[in-house]
């Protein structure tokens, strides 16, 4: 497809100019991290026990943090115009920038979740897990917020609608993602909770750009 | 002999925002080589048009064709065949006026060679050398605005839509240009320009945006 690369770099190329914002996510998912074994105390059992939770409830908020960014300055700067109107078609156009957005969000938070791991006690053999289940479940977050974000593209206050959208459509991915870790943790089979990651996965890669494409039509009326 | 060419055609268009009739009534006929003028006051609808004729707005009754062929039947194909410049100049302050041209350009489906080759022209036809590979947010604003019109050559289209094409310019980059929507029209190209400034547009066709106004149309204007 004309462009489908071409778009994805140059949002990439742009991430790269506006680094702050990736840094941004990955400190917020730090710091929310550490919070937590001060608030419940450095008792080994009963973080280990929260720890799958706690890493995927902070993954998930710190890929809330860079939605809006997704669309929103293509929309302000009228790049969103020249966007409808290119050869590629809107749902693929769509697709290239989640895309886009996953590699310089979702990405480097499954990246360096296992240094957080250790923060939280998790249990060093679950560690694989926890990478894998945020490498399934972070673009589902990154397809679902694409919709959101495009929707509330000329909303007021964008980002607090954005986050109620999202929030609720966000509890799939958590129950399962979270949900591996602690099969693997327990001893059980945490294959089932990460092939359900996987579907839901592919349920919002054919799903989500389309209904992203129609929300960007709206918004460019 | 160059084919026929298909006119673009309004008729009876009204154009709608939110609860407002911004026109209604309003036609027209643009045949290839053609221009069509818009002016009005402000908010008479100018921009809407132009947004209503690029696709980007559904008229709210009328009918926009190419030829005999209703425009909303082949919404992406009437998109791959015209050229919009709004208000907005969908610039990255991070990037270089030669990196965003090639982007546009390979985004409208021109070969890597093809794209480089045209980004080459439109950036010497608009004189933007010495600026060429300066972020853009080092560029003042005409510079700006001549970036953005230096898309409509890097990926050539039949119909271009400009709206104030004139704000920023200086004169020289204002009779550039004009001297590039002459040669546009010579090849056969259309264009559709709103503004307020005195444009030159030879033999083209002027809509005056408030004649198609609900109410103003109607009632006799009040001195105040």
């Amino acid at each position: 497809m004309p462009g489908f690369l071409g778009l994805v770099r140059r949002d990439l190329q742009l991430a790269l100019h506006h680094s702050g914002d990736t840094a941004l996510v990955l400190a917020f998912f730090v710091l929310t991290v550490v919070l937590f074994p001060f608030g419940i105390g450095p008792e080994p059992d009963v973080l280990a026990r929260v720890a799958p939770g706690i890493l995927w409830v902070a993954a998930l908020l710190a890929a809330l943090l860079s939605l809006d960014r997704m669309f929103l300055p293509d929309y302000e700067d009228g790049s969103l115009d020249l966007i409808v109107l290119s050869r590629l078609p809107l749902g693929l156009a769509a697709l290239a920038k989640i895309v886009a957005h996953w590699i310089s969000s979702g990405l480097p938070l499954a990246l360096i979740s296992p240094a957080l791991a250790v923060v939280v006690d998790l249990e060093p053999g679950a560690m694989p897990i926890l990478v894998i289940s945020l490498l399934l479940g972070t673009p589902t977050l990154s397809l679902i917020g694409g919709v959101a974000a495009a929707l509330t593209l000329g909303a007021r206050r964008q980002g607090v609608l954005l986050s109620l959208l999202v929030l609720p459509l966000y509890v799939p991915p958590l129950v399962f993602g979270a949900g591996a870790i602690e099969a693997q943790e327990t001893g059980g089979d945490p294959r089932a909770d990460l092939l359900l990651l996987a579907a839901l996965l592919a349920a919002a890669l054919a799903l989500a750009p389309w209904a992203a494409a129609a929300a960007v039509r709206q918004a460019t009326e | 002999m160059r084919p026929v060419l298909p006119d673009l055609i309004g008729e009876d268009l009204a154009c709608r925002r939110g609860e407002r009739l911004i026109f209604s009534g309003l036609g027209f006929r643009l045949p290839a080589g053609g221009a069509l003028v818009l002016s009005g006051t402000n908010g008479s609808g100018k921009s809407s048009l132009l947004r209503l004729l690029a696709g980007f707005l559904p008229a709210a009754s009328g009918r926009l064709m190419w030829g005999t062929q209703p425009v909303a039947a082949d919404l992406a194909g009437h998109h791959a065949r015209l050229h919009y410049v709004g208000h907005a100049d969908a610039l990255k302050p991070a990037l270089t006026p030669r990196e965003q041209l090639g982007f546009w350009s390979a985004l409208r489906g021109l070969s890597r060679r093809q794209a480089a080759a045209a980004v080459e022209a439109a950036i010497a036809a608009f004189a933007l050398e010495p600026v060429a590979d300066w972020p853009c947010r080092w560029l003042s604003a005409g510079q700006r605005r001549r970036v953005a019109m230096a898309r409509l050559l890097a990926a050539p289209a039949p119909l271009w839509l400009l709206d104030e094409p004139l704000t920023a310019l200086d004169e020289a980059s204002q009779a550039g240009l004009q001297a590039i929507v002459v040669a546009h029209r010579d090849g056969g190209g259309r264009v559709v320009v709103a503004t307020h400034a005195p444009l030159a547009v030879a033999g083209a066709r002027r809509l005056v945006l408030d004649d198609y106004h609900p109410r103003r149309a109607r009632e006799p204007v009040l001195p105040i």
